[in-house]
C-alpha cells in the first residue's frame, strides 16, 4: 500500500528532526523516546487519510507560494501587456491563453497569474499578523478566566461579549474609512515601517501607501478576532481545573501561573492546535470578502480585490476574472479546513489509533 | 430451589477485534445456574464476568463477538439455543424473561423521561400490558414493591429528583415489571454507600424469595458473595477457575487464585496484621499466558501448568476447579 | 505510639452557597463544626459515607479549600494565616494522594517529570535527578523501565504508586491519602495499603486515611473518626471503635458491611438503617442521625449532643452516653 511508503518517507522525516534536536540537546531524546513515537504514529495517520493529504498539499501549497510566489510570478503586478507592448484589443480582457498571459488578463492588460501570485503573499501575510494577535490575546484572557473564575472570569467574559457583538463587517469598514488616510500617514513618516511592509508584502515602494486599507482590515481583525478564542480556551480551561492533577499541583505550592503553563496549556494545546488550523482558512476568507467590499479602495493584489474588480467585467464575458482568484481563495480555505480535520483526528489519542487499523 | 438448570453455559468464547489486537476477553467458560439459586460471578476487572453476563442474551456491540460456545436457556423444561435466535426473537426474551440490572443507575435512566415511563415502555414493549394507564398503575404497584416512598408521586418524577439509592430501586423495578425468571445484576451496588448497598441487597433478596426468581450476581465484593450467593465461580483473566457452594469456596478454597483472593480481603470484624497481596498483575488478554492464565503469579506454578490449560475437575460434590493440583495429567 | 500532636482542627466549618453567587440563603453545610487532633507517628482514619464530609475536610486540612470558620494547626502554625516562606514550607511538608489514579497525573507529563516537578516547584537541590527519582521508584515497587513513560501506559495500580512517589519526593511529614485504593481491585488494593503501610514504618509519616471502606480503615487506622453529615460522631482507637461501637450508627455501619466469610453473614444480625444518607442542604435539628436513628429519643430531636469522652481517649456524641 502506497500509504506505507509515505509511512518511511515521514519516518526519515522525523528521524531527521530528532538527529537534528540530539546534537543540540542530547538528553531531550533519550528522555522522550515515546513521545518520538507518538509522533511517527500521527504521521501514519495522516499517511492514511487521503483527504488530510490533500488537504495538506493544498495548505502547505498555499504557504509555499505566498512565500514564494512574488519571485517566481512571470510579471510584477502593476506589469500591463497593453503598455508593454501597445496591442490593446489584444491584451484588453485577454481570455487565459493569450499570449503569454496564461490566465487571461484584467482591464488594463495587467497578467492575471502574476496577480494570484501576488495576492498569495498578501493572503499570507495577512493569517501571519492577525492570527497570533488574536491568538495570544484570546488565550491569556481564557485562560485567566478560566482559571481563577468568580468575579475575573464574570469581567472577562461580559467585555468579550461585547467584543463579539462587533459587527466584524461594518467594524473593518469604518475602520478603514476612519483610519486610512491616518495609517498612510504613519507609513510615510516612518521609513523604517515602510521599508518592511514593502518587504513582506512584496509591494513596490512607490506603492507602500496602498497597503493601508489592507492594514484597516488587519487592525479590524486583530479586534474581533480574540473573543473566539477566549471563550474557547476558558472552556477548556474550567475542563482541566475539574481535573485531580491540578489540585495536586495546587497541593505541591505551584503558584497560579505556573499551573495554567505547566499543567493547563499543555493538555489544551491539542484542540486548540485543531481550531486554529482550521481558523487559518476563516481568516483568508473574511479577509479576502472584506477586501472584496472595500475592493474600490483597495489597488494591490489582493484576491478579493481582484474578484472585485474582475466582477465588473463579466457583463464582457471575463470569467476568468473572477473565477481564478475565486478558485484560489477557495483552494486555500479548503486545504486548511481538510488538513484541520485530519489534524483533529490525528491529535486526538483514541481516533488516532483507530485511523490505523482501518 | 430445585435441580433444574435454567441457564447452561459451554465453552462460551467472547473475543473482542481491537486495534491493539484480539482481546480473547472470554475464552472457554462453562458453567450451569439452577432454577430459584442466586449465582455469582466474582473476579476482579477484566476476568470477563459482565461480558459473560451479557452474552447470555447476545447483548455483545462489536468489536466483541460471540466467537464460540453453546448457551441453552431452558423454558419449561426445554432448553433454547441462544446463539441461534434471531435478534428479533432474543428482544422477546431479554427485558422479559431475563432482566438486567446495571451498576449505575443514573446511567441506566434517561434523563428526559420519567420513572413511570421507564417502567411503563418496558411493559408495553414485551405486551405485558396494553395501556398506558394499565402500565402506570403497574407502575406505582412495582414502586412499591421496591420500597420507594409515596409511589404515586414518584412515579411521575424525573430520574435526577432520585438519589442513588432510589435510582438503583426503580431500575430494579423496571427489571421485575415484566416478571423475568432471571435477574442479571452487574455490580449492583458499587456505587452505593454501604448502608443503601445493605437495603438494596435485603431488597434483592427478599423480591427473589417473592417471586421465586433466580438470580445472577455478578461482583467483586467478597463480602457481597458471601452475604448473597448460594454458588459462586470464580473468574480469571476470561477463565472460570473455581465453582462451588459458597459455603465450600470460603472454607475450603481450592483454587490458588481463589485462596490468594481470600488472603487479600480484609475482613473488618476481624483484627487483620498483614493482608497478602497477590504478586504481579491481571494479565494482558491479547496475548495471555500460555497454558494455565495464572501461572505466572502462582506460588505452585508446575511445568505444565505453562504448557496446558487445566481440565475442570470435580473435587467433591458440586464443587469444581481448573488447576493442575487436583487434576491428573 | 508518640503523643506529639502534628494536626489540631478546632471547630472547622465549611459551608457552601447554593444558588447563585451573589445572593443565596441556603448554604451546603459540609462541615459543621469538627475538632480532633492527630499525633504524629499515627494514621488517623476518616470514615463516613458520601455527604459527611471528609474529604471537605481533608482539602481543608491542606488548605485547598477556606474555611468558613474554624482554625487548624500544623505543627503549632495557623494554617490559613500562613504565608510566603512559610506557607511553602507547609506545602512542603504536606501531601496527598488521591483517589482517581487516572486523573491526578498529568497525562503529557514523564513519570520523571512528576515525580521531580515538587522538587522544581521548591527548587531543592538533590543531585543527580534520574537517581533520586530512581531511588523513589524503587521505594514505591517501580524500575528505571518506568522513568520515561506516560501515564496512560500504567495500570491504576502502578498509577498510584506514581503518586505516592511523587508526595514521597518532598520528604513530607503529613500525607492526607483520600480513598487511595477506592478505584483498585482486591489484590491491588493489598499491595498498595501494604506500600503505604512500609512508607509510613520507613519515613516516619502521619496519614490521614480517609475511606468509606471500613475494613480497609480498620486495617490501615491506629484511631478512627466517624463522620455523620458534617460532624463527627464518634472517634477513638480503631479496636476500640470496632469492638465496642458506641455511636448507633458506627454501630449500624460496621454490621451493614459485607463479611467475606458466609457462616459469620448468617449469624450476626444487621443493623439496616431505613432511609439515605440526608442532603447537608437542610440537616435535621437536634442529632443529624436522630431521623434514621433505632434509639432516638426526644432530646435527641432538640438539641446536638456533644462529643464527650466516654472512656480513655473514646469520645462519642450521643444522647445515649451524656
Amino acid at each position: 500500500m502506497s500509504a506505507r511508503l509515505l509511512d518511511r518517507v515521514s519516518d526519515k522525516l522525523i528521524d531527521a528532526l530528532v538527529a537534528v534536536i540530539g546534537r543540540v540537546r542530547p538528553e531531550w531524546v533519550k528522555k522522550n523516546a515515546y513521545r518520538v513515537k507518538e509522533w511517527k504514529l500521527m504521521l501514519y495517520a495522516l499517511n492514511r487519510s487521503p483527504i488530510g493529504l490533500a488537504g495538506l498539499v493544498l495548505a502547505m501549497g498555499f504557504v509555499v507560494i505566498g512565500i514564494i510566489g512574488p519571485y517566481i510570478a512571470p510579471h510584477s503586478y502593476d506589469f500591463s501587456y497593453i503598455a508593454a507592448t501597445g496591442e490593446y484589443q489584444k491584451y484588453f480582457l485577454a481570455p487565459p491563453g493569450t499570449g503569454g498571459a496564461i490566465l487571461g488578463t484584467d482591464d488594463l492588460g495587467r497578467d492575471l497569474l502574476s496577480q494570484l501570485l501576488y495576492g498569495a503573499r498578501i493572503s499570507l501575510m495577512s493569517v501571519i499578523l492577525v492570527l497570533p494577535v488574536g491568538i495570544a490575546i484570546g488565550v491569556i484572557l481564557g485562560l485567566i478566566a478560566g482559571y481563577f473564575g468568580g468575579l475575573v472570569d464574570e469581567l472577562i467574559m461580559r467585555i468579550t461579549d461585547v467584543f463579539l457583538a462587533f459587527p466584524g463587517l461594518i467594524l473593518a469598514l469604518a475602520l478603514s474609512a476612519a483610519l486610512t488616510s491616518r495609517i498612510a500617514y504613519v507609513i510615510a513618516h516612518n521609513q523604517w515601517l515602510a521599508s518592511f511592509l514593502c518587504a513582506v508584502f512584496a509591494l513596490k515602494p512607490s506603492d507602500v501607501l496602498n497597503i493601508a486599507p489592507n492594514l484597516a482590515i488587519i487592525i479590524a481583525l486583530w479586534i474581533v478576532w480574540w473573543p473566539g478564542y477566549a471563550r474557547l480556551v476558558r472552556g477548556m480551561t474550567l475542563q482541566q481545573k475539574s481535573n485531580v492533577f491540578v489540585m495536586a499541583a495546587e497541593s505541591l505550592g505551584m503558584s497560579s501561573f505556573q499551573i495554567m503553563v505547566k499543567h493547563i496549556l499543555p493538555n489544551i494545546i491539542g484542540p486548540l492546535l485543531v481550531f486554529m488550523t482550521l481558523d487559518v482558512g476563516n481568516v483568508i476568507l473574511v479577509q479576502a470578502g472584506l477586501s472584496f467590499l472595500m475592493g474600490a479602495q483597495i489597488k494591490i493584489p489582493d484576491w478579493g480585490a481582484i474578484v472585485q474588480h474582475g466582477s465588473q467585467y463579466l457583463v464582457n464575458g471575463a470569467w476568468w476574472l473572477v473565477i481564478f482568484p475565486g478558485l484560489a481563495i477557495m483552494l486555500a480555505v479548503l486545504g486548511w479546513n481538510l488538513f484541520g480535520d485530519a489534524l483533529r483526528d490525528i491529535l486526538d489519542p483514541r481516533t488516532r489509533r483507530s485511523i490505523e487499523f482501518r | 430451589m430445585g435441580l433444574r438448570p435454567i441457564i447452561e453455559v459451554k465453552d462460551l468464547r467472547v473475543y473482542f477485534y481491537t486495534y491493539a489486537g484480539v482481546v480473547k476477553a472470554v475464552d472457554g467458560i462453562s458453567f450451569e445456574i439452577y432454577e430459584g439459586e442466586t449465582f455469582c460471578f466474582v473476579g476482579e476487572t477484566g476476568c470477563g464476568k459482565s461480558i459473560t453476563s451479557r452474552a447470555l442474551t447476545k447483548l455483545i456491540e462489536p468489536p466483541g463477538r460471540i466467537v464460540g460456545g453453546k448457551i441453552l436457556y431452558y423454558r419449561d423444561g426445554k432448553p433454547i439455543d441462544i446463539l441461534s435466535l434471531s435478534e428479533e426473537e432474543i428482544r422477546k426474551i431479554r427485558g422479559k424473561e431475563i432482566a438486567y440490572i446495571f451498576q449505575d443507575p443514573a446511567a441506566a435512566l434517561d434523563p428526559l423521561y420519567t420513572i413511570g415511563h421507564h417502567i411503563g415502555e418496558t411493559m408495553i414493549d414485551h405486551g405485558t400490558v396494553s395501556k398506558w394507564k394499565e402500565a402506570l398503575a403497574r407502575a406505582v404497584q412495582l414502586l412499591r414493591e421496591v420500597a420507594i416512598p409515596a409511589p404515586e408521586q414518584r412515579v411521575k418524577s424525573y430520574p435526577h429528583e432520585l438519589s442513588g439509592g432510589m435510582k438503583q430501586r426503580a431500575v430494579i423495578s423496571i427489571g421485575l415489571s415484566n416478571q423475568p425468571r432471571l435477574l442479571i445484576a452487574d455490580e449492583p451496588t458499587s456505587y452505593l454507600d454501604v448502608s443503601v448497598q445493605a437495603q438494596i441487597l435485603d431488597l434483592l433478596r427478599e423480591l427473589k424469595k417473592k417471586k421465586g426468581l433466580t438470580l445472577l450476581l455478578i461482583t467483586h465484593d467478597m463480602g457481597v458473595v458471601a452475604e448473597m450467593c448460594d454458588r459462586v465461580a470464580v473468574l480469571y483473566a476470561g477463565h472460570i477457575v473455581e465453582i462451588g457452594p459458597v459455603d465450600r469456596i470460603f472454607t475450603n478454597p481450592l483454587h490458588p487464585y481463589t485462596q490468594a483472593l481470600l488472603r487479600a480481603v480484609p475482613n473488618p470484624l476481624k483484627r487483620v496484621l498483614r493482608l497478602e497481596p497477590i504478586q504481579g498483575t491481571v494479565p494482558n488478554l491479547v496475548n495471555p499466558p500460555p497454558g494455565c492464565r495464572f501461572h505466572p503469579r502462582c506460588p505452585y506454578a508446575k511445568s505444565i501448568c505453562r504448557e496446558e490449560r487445566p481440565r475442570m475437575v470435580e473435587v467433591e460434590k458440586g464443587h469444581k476447579v481448573a488447576c493442575w493440583i487436583y487434576a491428573a495429567r | 505510639m508518640a503523643v506529639r500532636v502534628l494536626v489540631r482542627v478546632e471547630d472547622l466549618k465549611k459551608y457552601y452557597p447554593v444558588g447563585g453567587i451573589f445572593f443565596s440563603s441556603k448554604y451546603v453545610k459540609a462541615v459543621d463544626g469538627i475538632s480532633f487532633e492527630i499525633y504524629e507517628g499515627e494514621t488517623l482514619g476518616l470514615v463516613g459515607e458520601s455527604g459527611c464530609g471528609k474529604t471537605t475536610t481533608a482539602k481543608l486540612i491542606l488548605r485547598l479549600e477556606t474555611p468558613t470558620s474554624g482554625r487548624v494547626l500544623f505543627d503549632g502554625m495557623d494554617v490559613f494565616k500562613l504565608k510566603g516562606k512559610k506557607l511553602k514550607d507547609f506545602r512542603r511538608l504536606t501531601g496527598i494522594v488521591f483517589q482517581d489514579p487516572y486523573t491526578s497525573l498529568d497525562p503529557r507529563m514523564t513519570v520523571f517529570d512528576i515525580i521531580m516537578e515538587p522538587i522544581r516547584v521548591h527548587k531543592i537541590e538533590v543531585g543527580d535527578p534520574e537517581q533520586f527519582v530512581l531511588k523513589l521508584l524503587y521505594d514505591v515497587g517501580l524500575n528505571e523501565s518506568h522513568l520515561y513513560r506516560y501515564p496512560h501506559e500504567f495500570s491504576g495500580g502502578q498509577r498510584q504508586r506514581i503518586a505516592i512517589a511523587r508526595v514521597l519526593a518532598l520528604r513530607p511529614k503529613f500525607v492526607v491519602l483520600d480513598e487511595p485504593t477506592s478505584a483498585l481491585d482486591v489484590s491491588v488494593q493489598a499491595q498498595i495499603l501494604n506500600l503505604l503501610k512500609d512508607l509510613q514504618k520507613k519515613y516516619g509519616l502521619t496519614y490521614l486515611f480517609i475511606s468509606h471502606n471500613l475494613a480497609v480503615v480498620r486495617y490501615m487506622s491506629d484511631r478512627i473518626a466517624v463522620m455523620y453529615l458534617g460532624k463527627i460522631v464518634e472517634l477513638g482507637p480503631s479496636e476500640e471503635i470496632f469492638e465496642n461501637p458506641l455511636h448507633p450508627y458506627t454501630r449500624a455501619l460496621i454490621s451493614m458491611i459485607p463479611v467475606p466469610d458466609p457462616f459469620q453473614a448468617r449469624k450476626r444480625k444487621k443493623i439496616v438503617l431505613p432511609g439515605e444518607p440526608p442532603s447537608p442542604i437542610d440537616p435535621p435539628p437536634g442529632c443529624r442521625f436522630h431521623p434514621r436513628c433505632p434509639y432516638a429519643k426526644s432530646i435527641c430531636r432538640e438539641r446536638e449532643p456533644p462529643l464527650v469522652e466516654y472512656s480513655r481517649g473514646h469520645y462519642v456524641a450521643c444522647w445515649l452516653y451524656s
